[in-house]
């Protein structure tokens, strides 16, 4: 499966937009480890930006982050948001709620907790009406993501915008599934090597033989091994200065994905 | 798209276990609902559950993955004989081509749950025995799943609420496209849990009375729980006269609200017309419509108005959810498979539970039980977040 991407986004810790991180990404510029601010979306309607939880805030912003690399308009755009653990402080304050005596569930909360919830703010924020799906497959989800973004670039014949992100749980839950890092980053697809198309990607699923493509500064292997969203590094780095490179992602528990990327 | 054939299917609700339960079910026009007693849930309002004797734990080497959600999942895929043809598929194509897609809204949330009313009083942390990966996570259904029917291929769970295993089917037909996977499980499944009841609670959408979809006097909707999956192989396999095929899917956003649907179902009208589109067929080639049909107030005013705007008002249409409750992330799949039931038994199911259809609505809505074979019809999914979804099926013949 083959296709062409035309734009990047990428927020995370030290990582302050895709522009900002490439030289970070190759190692030309130092990796200092800040929090990315992320504010409620100006795009959203007041009554909507209120009730933002940070996964909608960091999924919004990378999305828009590509977009800003892009002339495409945002609400003609299919959307893949993928994620393994969605919105866990939700989950929490929830499950603290049940726990408890009143059990008086928060109507927002409730409707935050949906693992499509950035998908729908989005698409409310853009005006965006085509189809937009919202994966989940634990450690696996970018590459998820990625095959799913890919196929539906490629048979229906539309540009794709791909979100992936994932941040770290409040305890009690951090310490049964310990997250590392704000971490979003966004692809923008298309079937064919538009004048905007940078780089090549092909796909193929194999029996797993090797270990998957690491990052060579130890802080950002740290983020690529601690967040699933961080497993996109690899193939962002090779994004950032496109050659002809294999990429190697864990995906599922036998198999690698392997993306062949190609310079335009 | 190219038409691909559902070769074997199954499905488990509160309406009993497996096909002939269904249609026995759906003949005699039962209804799965009862007042609310699940685990220590105190709402006045009526849940379609699966008993929890038939709820038999997971096997043994794949323990971590025990919670009721799964529980489901293994009980729908040892019926019909569908880990039968699942084997043969395995040696057909190879573990590595058949694919997983699979939808879940809460996946095992309710262990989550559970595990919070035992946290530890000085440091608050969850007992040691809570398994995130294998319950909560919504990925535990594809890895158990996957595990359960030894296969390796590409393989995602869906979750984009109550259209979840409505999108799996075209999440599927893309990857079988791009060739990715040869052949695809599609399937999907939603369990019971407190954070959905009191959550529909906190937003009023609860009835207290059996759900009546469509009706002047309904109330809301009635949770339910349930599996369902399918065999989904090319059009090339061979074709018997009952073989059900997928004809088309849609899908849009609504771009309006989190929670409650295009007052016009604009989205709900972009997803049917988008299925009609990848089907290559005219709103008339349409001989039966599953409702979303949740029984609130607003749903079914909204989809009223995208059908009648589409279709008009003659087209037949029903929701079964009187009937099995709301499937939430399973109303997907177990929907499309009353669907193939009616299009292989030859009739179209009424309404369980509306008495009075709402003047205001003018869908051609069935209260009883028509006895017409329909050769292709379609099956609407709508969720929070403006996520919608239809599916066309036909049969072959």
């Amino acid at each position: 499966m083959r296709f062409f991407v035309e734009s990047v986004g990428l927020l995370g810790p030290g990582l302050a937009g895709w522009q900002a991180s490439r030289a970070v990404l190759l190692g030309t510029a130092p990796h200092i480890s800040a929090d990315v601010p992320l504010p409620a979306p100006e795009l959203l309607p007041a009554a909507e930006r209120r009730r933002t939880g940070l996964p909608v805030r960091l999924a919004i912003a990378a999305g828009l982050d590509a977009l800003a690399h892009s002339t495409r308009r945002g609400d003609t755009l299919a959307s893949v948001f993928t994620s393994s653990g969605g919105d866990g402080q939700v989950v929490h304050e929830i499950c603290e709620t049940l726990a408890g005596a009143e059990r008086q569930v928060s109507p927002t909360r409730f409707h935050n907790s949906v693992h499509n919830a950035p998908a729908g703010y989005w698409s409310i924020a853009l005006r965006a009406h085509p189809a937009s799906t919202s994966l989940c497959g634990y450690d696996w989800s970018f590459a998820a993501g990625l095959l799913e973004a890919g196929a539906q670039c490629v048979v229906e014949r539309a540009a794709v915008l791909l979100v992936s992100y994932d941040l770290p749980y409040p305890e009690p839950l951090h310490s049964k599934r310990p997250l590392e890092g704000v971490v979003g980053a966004a692809l923008l697809l298309v079937p064919e090597k538009t004048r905007e198309a940078f780089a090549g990607i092909e796909l193929k699923i194999e029996p797993r033989v090797t270990a998957p493509t690491k990052m060579e500064r130890t802080s950002l292997e740290a983020l690529r091994a601690r967040n699933p969203t961080g497993r996109a590094l690899p193939l962002l780095r090779a994004l950032a200065a496109p050659a002809a490179t294999t990429i190697l992602l864990e995906y599922l528990s036998e198999n690698t994905l392997r993306v062949e990327v190609e310079a335009l | 798209m190219n038409p691909l054939t559902l070769t074997h299917y199954t499905l488990t609700s509160s309406l009993g276990a497996g096909l002939e339960a269904h249609v026995d079910a759906l003949r005699g026009r039962r209804s799965g609902l009862a007042p609310c007693a699940f685990e220590s849930a105190r709402l006045d309002t009526w849940v379609g559950q699966v008993p929890d004797q038939q709820l038999a734990s997971v096997p043994v080497s794949l323990a971590r993955y025990d919670c009721r959600n799964n529980r489901l999942a293994h009980l729908a895929l040892a019926q019909d004989g569908f880990d039968d043809a699942v084997s043969e598929a395995r040696g057909r194509y190879g573990v590595h081509r058949i694919g997983l897609f699979l939808g879940t809204s809460t996946s095992g949330i309710l262990e989550t749950e559970l595990a919070y009313r035992h946290r530890d009083p000085k440091t608050g942390a969850l007992p040691a025995d809570f398994e995130y990966a294998g319950t909560q996570n919504n990925f535990s259904l594809g890895q158990f799943v996957q595990a359960r029917l030894g296969l390796s291929g590409p393989a995602v769970v869906i979750s984009t609420a109550c259209s979840s295993s409505a999108k799996v089917f075209a999440a599927a037909a893309r990857m079988m496209a791009a060739g990715m996977c040869d052949a695809a499980i599609v399937g999907g499944t939603d369990s019971l849990c407190l954070t959905t009841l009191y959550g529909f609670g906190s937003l009023e959408l609860l009835s207290p009375a059996p759900c009546r979809p469509f009706d002047a006097k309904r109330s809301g909707i009635s949770i339910g729980e349930g599996a369902g999956f399918a065999l989904l192989e090319t059009a090339s396999m061979q074709l018997g006269g009952d073989a059900i095929q997928l004809l088309g899917t849609g899908e849009s956003s609504d771009a309006h609200h989190m929670s409650t649907p295009h007052p016009d179902g604009l989205g709900a009208r972009l997803a049917m017309e988008g299925a009609l589109a990848s089907a290559s067929l005219r709103p008339a080639d349409i001989d039966y419509i599953n409702l979303h049909g949740t029984a609130t107030r607003t749903n079914d005013a909204s989809e009223d108005k995208a059908v009648v705007g589409l279709f008009g008002d003659r087209t037949p249409c029903s929701s079964t959810k009187g009937a099995t409750g709301h499937l939430l992330g399973a109303a997907g799949i177990v929907e499309a498979i009353v669907c193939m039931l009616a299009l292989r038994e030859g009739f179209m199911p009424g309404s369980a539970n509306t008495e009075q259809v709402d003047p205001a609505l003018r869908v051609h809505y069935l209260l009883d039980n028509v006895q017409q074979a329909p050769g292709r019809v379609m099956s609407n999914s709508f969720g929070f977040g403006g996520s919608n979804c239809s599916l066309i099926l036909g049969r072959a013949g």
